[in-house]
């Protein structure tokens, strides 16, 4: 079972994403899906050692929603900057020193993080775990800190601990 | 297709003409914000109004639109969604790094320098 299946979360997201795009439950699309669905999650199996794990399905749906509410207000903040035409937005650069090492993890905040309008991930430096952030709105600097670090990065430690 | 979209219910239309509304504004505010602003790095910003919520009023409405008029559930908007969600912070910080990469070749004072390892 371990062998045809290796990731069972994969090959179940990719099963759901072909039979989302044909637009159907018939037996015949359904088959081709269950079959690039093995081959992904072998394909995947090949790619990644060690398996990713959801291990606190309540922390990471409680942070999609802190997030969801998050972008809606980056996004309504970023039209008033723009839309503003008397003053530049006062942007600037921010350095985070970030606690979390894992990939996936990282991947997971840089996705969060440039998903918000008002923040774009600029650099990583994997080794010392510093950050460098360009954002719009630049304000008060431990605001954004304190958001990076305690919004977003504690969750993301919880759930890929 | 054109008689069907008039037999729509006021109480669908309105809210996928609302949706349709804020997602093309949103859209549009990136656009102009692409314009409006200085630098690459501001600039880099505007886009993602139209890739976040943008894209998701749009395709909310796209849904709601078509699900009533089709009685079925239409739910494909799902996955261009999440393509669009994993493949956008893959574009902008490629293209964020190239002007990062650039700037420091130039020695331009305005962006942050490499991390002095002895100074850290």
């Amino acid at each position: 079972m371990r062998r045809l299946l290796p990731h069972p979360l994969v090959s179940a997201a990719l099963l759901a994403l072909w039979l989302l795009l044909n637009q159907t439950l018939a037996p015949g699309p359904a088959l081709v899906g269950i079959v690039v669905a093995l081959l992904g999650g072998r394909a995947y199996d090949r790619l990644e050692q060690g398996r990713p794990r959801l291990r606190r399905p309540g922390i990471a749906l409680r942070l999609a929603g802190l997030v969801l509410v998050d972008v809606a207000r980056s996004n309504l903040a970023v039209a008033r900057l723009i839309l503003n035409r008397r003053q530049d937005p006062p942007a600037g650069f921010i350095r985070i020193p970030l606690a979390l090492r894992d990939p996936r993890a990282l991947a997971v905040l840089a996705a969060i993080l440039t998903a918000t309008p008002g923040s774009a991930w600029v650099e990583f430096d994997a080794e010392e775990g510093w950050l460098l952030l360009h954002v719009l709105d630049l304000g008060e600097e431990g605001e954004w800190v304190r958001l990076v670090k305690d919004r977003y990065e504690q969750p993301l430690l919880e759930i890929f601990a | 297709m054109i008689p069907q979209v008039a037999e729509l219910p006021w109480f669908v239309a309105l809210p996928v003409a609302l949706l349709l509304l804020a997602g093309a504004g949103l859209t549009l505010i990136g656009s102009i914000g692409l314009l409006r602003l200085r630098s690459f790095y501001e600039r880099v910003h505007a886009p993602t109004l139209a890739t976040s919520y943008g894209m998701g009023c749009i395709l909310v409405a796209s849904m709601l639109f078509f699900s009533v008029l089709q009685t079925r559930l239409v739910l494909h908007e799902v996955a261009i969604g999440l393509f669009i969600l994993l493949t956008t912070p893959v574009t902008l910080m490629l293209v964020a790094r190239a002007a990062l990469h650039r700037d420091r070749l130039e020695r331009n004072a305005a962006v942050p320098p490499t991390i002095d390892r002895r100074a850290a």
